[in-house]
């Protein structure tokens, strides 16, 4: 019989990470929590990085999600700068990159994910990605220098707003994307030709299926050779190509990693040892579908429930719809549900051609998504019935 | 209890409607409306639910 944990040890000190800890409170666990972060930086809110901050709107402070104060009140230690290197499960130990080793008794694996980069161009300097506040300042500042020409590598979401912030402040944009519609893989042709369409109405030249094959650069980067053999003269490059979860340190550990950590339905990784976040793959049983969620909504609750797991086996399955937003103009894109490229789309209020609208994806004759350009109340509307298991049919009849 | 909602904060995601409809009501103009600032007991903790679940950290609890 496996019993609660008397200590939590949280590996990953942002977003999963912070809500597992306070969730341990508020359910009244009374001993220790310690937070292990690699990163300088108490938890703090990344979905501003591409947007606000980015932009020069926001001050780097305000996206803090806790602070000192708060954590002593709360009685949530945290280790900052310190980087899990080894996970011992038998002996019940982690080892740090200092060396040190550190007991646990629970643990929270909420090491999240880091970004793909484009192989050599480790040296050229003015090529970044974003990730974290300091990758957010660091292309902040080549941004505050007015440069000629910003290259967007990947029209994924985050590049999305990368474009979309870096043409708000009056840049020259080139977004290159490898498919010959952007997120049709996540939207679907149809609604992925939209977001294109939004792209090239702000200014941004995009170039679709076209892949990337060099940047290069004396020292700095000058320019972004494609795979069709045209160049882009490009003084800032911004590789957004995805993300791989950080579960190196787990290797040797016996925990079973693929593409995550390998959970099962209540997210327990093993005995007393949850996982959440981006690092977390688990089988979602409202999809009857293993999946990896990089969404904020997601890492937020399943580091709740990862917590509430940990005390108690009775927490049950986690069983969320995934939804997410994504600001990109002024145009507020949210998407609920899981959705593929080749389910049926049926716009259900609104209308396209004005970006303002609500469309729902069908598949074996459900309801499994819901995509929004500024339609919250629709998006959470349909979410709902997703989350209920309503028909196509039913979905396509409601009136909200 | 009162509901508190940081309109500078909000973003119109319509998360705190989809925990509590009865309370909270994102309407066509995309503004987020309180219906029931001042709802009883019975409903914290699906108010509780909503300040932690709201991505902005918008809405907030008052005890007066
Ligand atoms: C620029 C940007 C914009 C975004 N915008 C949106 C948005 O608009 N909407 C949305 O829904 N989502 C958005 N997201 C996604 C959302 O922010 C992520 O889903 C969320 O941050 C995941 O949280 P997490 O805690 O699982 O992982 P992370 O936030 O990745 O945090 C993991 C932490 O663990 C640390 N760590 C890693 N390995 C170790 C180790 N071995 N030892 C100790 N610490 C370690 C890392 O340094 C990091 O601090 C955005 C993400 C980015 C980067
Ligand atoms: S959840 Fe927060 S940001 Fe979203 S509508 Fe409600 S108060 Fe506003």
């Amino acid at each position: 019989m496996t019993r609660a944990p008397r200590a939590v040890t949280i590996v990953g000190a942002s977003l999963a990470g912070l809500n597992a800890a306070e969730a341990l409170r508020r359910e009244g666990f009374d001993g220790p929590v310690t937070l292990i972060g690699a990163e300088n930086h108490l938890p703090y809110d990344r979905p501003p990085l591409s947007k606000q901050v980015l932009a020069g709107e926001w001050a780097p402070e305000r996206v803090a999600l806790t602070d000192p104060e708060e954590l002593e009140e709360d009685g949530i230690e945290a280790r900052l700068g310190v980087r899990a290197t080894a996970l011992d499960l038998d002996a019940r130990e982690l080892t740090l990159h200092s060396g040190e080793t550190v007991a646990f008794d629970g643990l929270v694996i909420a090491t999240g994910a880091r970004c793909r980069t484009m192989p050599g161009t480790d040296q050229v300097g003015g090529v970044h990605v974003l990730r974290s506040l300091d990758d957010c300042l660091a292309l902040r500042a080549d941004l505050e220098a007015m440069p000629q020409r910003v290259v967007v590598v990947g029209a994924g979401f985050i590049g999305a707003e990368v474009a979309a912030t870096a043409r708000g402040r009056g840049l020259d944009v080139t977004m290159v994307e490898a498919l010959p519609t952007p997120l049709s893989r996540v939207l679907g042709d149809e609604m992925g030709e939209v977001c294109a369409e939004v792209h090239r109405d702000h200014g941004v030249d995009l170039r679709t299926a076209v892949g990337v094959e060099r940047i290069s650069g004396d020292g700095r980067v000058e320019r972004v050779t494609l795979s069709d053999g045209s160049t882009i003269d490009a003084d800032v490059v911004v590789v957004g190509i995805g993300v791989i979860p950080n579960t190196e340190w787990l290797d040797g550990s016996g925990l079973e990693v693929d593409d995550g950590v390998m959970c099962d339905a209540s997210c327990l990784a093993a005995d007393r040892v949850a996982a959440a976040g981006d690092v977390a793959r688990w089988p979602n049983a409202l999809f009857g579908e293993t999946m990896r969620v990089e969404h904020w909504d997601n890492a937020a609750q399943q580091g709740a429930h990862a917590a509430r797991r940990l005390l108690d086996a009775a927490a049950g399955p986690f069983t969320p719809v995934p939804w997410f937003w994504s600001d990109q103009y002024d145009r507020k894109i949210q998407l609920a549900g899981r959705v593929r490229g080749d389910d049926e789309v049926r716009v259900v209020t609104g209308s396209v051609d004005e970006r303002r609208f609500a469309a729902i994806y069908g598949r074996a004759g459900r309801i499994v998504g819901v995509l929004g350009f500024n339609r919250p109340r629709h998006v959470m509307r349909y979410r709902a019935l997703i989350e209920q298991g309503a028909s196509f049919d039913e979905a396509l009849a409601a009136e909200f | 209890m009162r509901i508190v909602v940081d309109f500078d904060l909000c973003e119109s995601n319509a998360v705190c409607m989809q925990i509590a409809p009865d309370i909270f009501e994102v309407r066509d103009d995309d503004f987020l409306y309180i219906l029931n600032e001042t709802p009883g007991e019975a409903d914290r903790a699906r108010v509780e639910e909503c300040v932690q679940r709201c991505p902005k950290q918008a809405i907030s609890i008052a005890e007066d």
